[in-house]
């Protein structure tokens, strides 16, 4: 079975983004950038069904500039065996992305496709399903355990008042949960042979895609400060302040 | 100009985040039309016509929709969305799973998690954890837009008086199946219903531990939550998560207790009205949006709070 993972270069989950002087996008000039943390989830699910045996070839693709390499080689590293980056200058919006991933997927035919839920840039929350519809599969979102039996996957759920569990036909989209499992780290020899592994470079102008951005973007603000609070010293005086200043005890 | 609202519900009850979503639909303007697709689902129908200001309530009533998965939905909106300028669904699981899958089937990038309607075109977004706020003009035919409950006011659940008309299961799928559903049984309100939450972090230590907190959850009819840092621990099921990656809540009154305050997790509530944060290490971030903090060992301080309400 062949598994295939797209994965996302975002700003570093511990970087705190800020809006650009003019507030005309957020100001990402120097900062950190990382896989994005669902993504590594992604990854790791898809090396631990190599590892069991269930899975035969692992491949990671990505959406985006040239830079959008180094997170390749770092799924890589983590385990999978080759990566393709869909390469443009563009930033594209979910949907687009979507697209240029349904004509790599149309190409490697795998029987499982597994994506991070989110990406903690933009919080959309959208390509898995977006396209899951494209390729017309079966959806399983926000997975907590994933096992194929044959021609379906059996997909606990987050949802939420609890779990739920669906049989998705087989090939299928997964995204996935925090709960899903714990992402390794990257060993120094497997980033070393990371840098050896298959790397190929396909650019989206060649896919016949519409990716024009559908949404513009007018301004990116900082939110609505709240006004400083004060220190209580004792559990008395808070349950005081809550009864009789703030109102929201009884 | 008119908007579809995608009810949430259980086959028995709508849930409070779709009135929120038709608040949404009404600054919007137009008429507003709710959508309920279910099984055996007559009941959510009669409640989703009481809602004040829906003009029109469509009942799909299939087995097919009994579970509400997402490939049968989208297929089903879509059949119906050519009527639409806008079709909104809370930003709840539910709403996240099946409104992407819909945007995609009508080539329209969709818009997640408007927290405010500027335009009928223009909306704007929370971005990195809710970091930044972003303003948005969507350029598609039809909108189709997640709402953030907590940031629109309920619109009544009574008052209104919309016509049902029935349509007919379409584009029924068979790529998923459900199979089973573990719904966490609990006397306490949900969490993103609840008016007062009390939530644990990694400072709880365990999970038995929170059952300092449920003690005053229940004293006070609080839900109880959790930051990220105690789910991955452990601690409590990821249903009780508070965060960009979990519930978005917005009580009137928040309790932090052991939580040190990371991005993810104030994004997660840091609307709510009041603020209350319990932490022993006084330069911990999550003093920065309390209201009122307490520098205290929550050990001592949880049994105190207990016995003083």
């Amino acid at each position: 079975m062949k598994i295939v993972v797209p994965i996302k270069r975002v700003v570093d989950y511990n970087v705190k983004v800020r809006p650009l002087g003019d507030q005309s996008d957020v100001d990402l000039n120097n900062v950190k950038m990382a896989m994005n943390p669902f993504c590594e989830i992604a990854i790791e699910e898809a090396v631990r069904l190599k590892e069991a045996g269930t899975a035969t070839e692992v491949i990671a693709v990505t959406v985006g500039k040239t830079d959008s390499q180094e997170q390749l080689r770092t799924a890589l590293a983590l385990g999978a065996d080759r990566a393709i980056l869909v390469e443009t200058d563009s930033l594209l919006e979910p949907l687009a992305i979507a697209k240029a991933l349904s004509k790599v997927i149309e190409a490697e035919s795998p029987q499982l496709v597994i994506l991070g839920k989110q990406a903690i840039d933009g919080d959309n929350n959208q390509t898995g399903q977006m396209l899951a519809a494209l390729l017309n599969y079966g959806q399983a979102t926000f997975a907590s355990e994933i096992s194929i039996d044959g021609n379906s996957a059996s997909v606990t759920r987050e949802i939420d008042g609890g779990l739920q569990t669906i049989q998705v036909s087989l090939p299928a989209i997964v995204t996935t949960d925090l709960r899903l499992n714990e992402p390794r780290y990257a060993s120094l020899p497997n980033i070393m042979k990371a840098k050896k592994k298959e790397l190929d470079v396909q650019p989206i102008d060649a896919m016949g895609l519409d990716t024009a951005p559908r949404m513009e973007l007018l301004s990116v603000e900082l939110p609505a400060a709240r006004q400083e609070g004060i220190k209580v010293e004792s559990v008395e005086e808070l349950v005081g302040k809550l009864k009789n200043e703030a109102k929201v005890i009884s | 100009m008119s908007t579809l609202v995608i009810a949430e519900h259980d086959n028995t009850n709508l849930k409070p985040a779709t009135l929120n979503t038709v608040a949404a639909a009404n600054v919007i303007g137009g008429a507003v039309h709710i959508l309920v697709a279910g099984h055996s689902c007559q009941s959510v129908a009669d409640e989703a016509a009481a809602v004040g200001g829906v003009e029109k309530v469509i009942l799909a009533d299939d087995s097919a929709y009994e579970n509400q998965l997402a490939e049968s939905i989208a297929n089903l909106i879509k059949s119906i969305s050519s009527d639409y300028s806008h079709i909104l669904a809370p930003a709840t699981t539910f709403g996240k799973n099946v409104l992407p899958r819909l945007s995609a089937l009508l080539d329209v990038q969709q818009i997640s998690e408007i927290t405010e309607v500027v335009s009928e075109d223009t909306f704007k977004r929370p971005i990195y954890a809710g970091s930044c706020i972003a303003t948005v003009k969507s350029s598609d035919a039809v909108k189709v837009i997640t709402v953030r409950a907590t940031a629109f006011d309920p619109v009544d659940a009574s008052g209104g008086s919309a016509s049902v008309e029935s349509i007919s299961a379409d584009g029924v799928s068979d790529l998923s199946s459900f199979v089973n559903e573990e719904i966490a049984q609990s006397d306490r309100p949900e969490l993103t219903a609840a008016s007062i939450v009390i939530s644990g972090g990694r400072g709880m230590q365990s999970g038995d531990n929170f059952h300092l907190l449920e003690t005053i959850a229940d004293k006070l009819g609080a839900a109880v939550g959790a930051s990220r840092a105690a789910v991955d621990a452990g601690f409590v099921p990821n249903d009780y998560q508070v965060g960009q990656t979990g519930k978005i809540v917005a009580p009137d009154l928040y309790i932090a207790v052991g939580i040190s305050g990371a991005i993810q997790h104030l994004a997660g509530m840091k609307d709510s009205k009041v603020i209350v944060a319990i932490n022993k290490d006084e330069d911990a971030p999550i003093f920065q949006v309390a209201d009122y903090g307490l520098v205290a060992d929550l050990f001592n301080a949880l049994p105190e709070l207990s016995e003083q309400l």
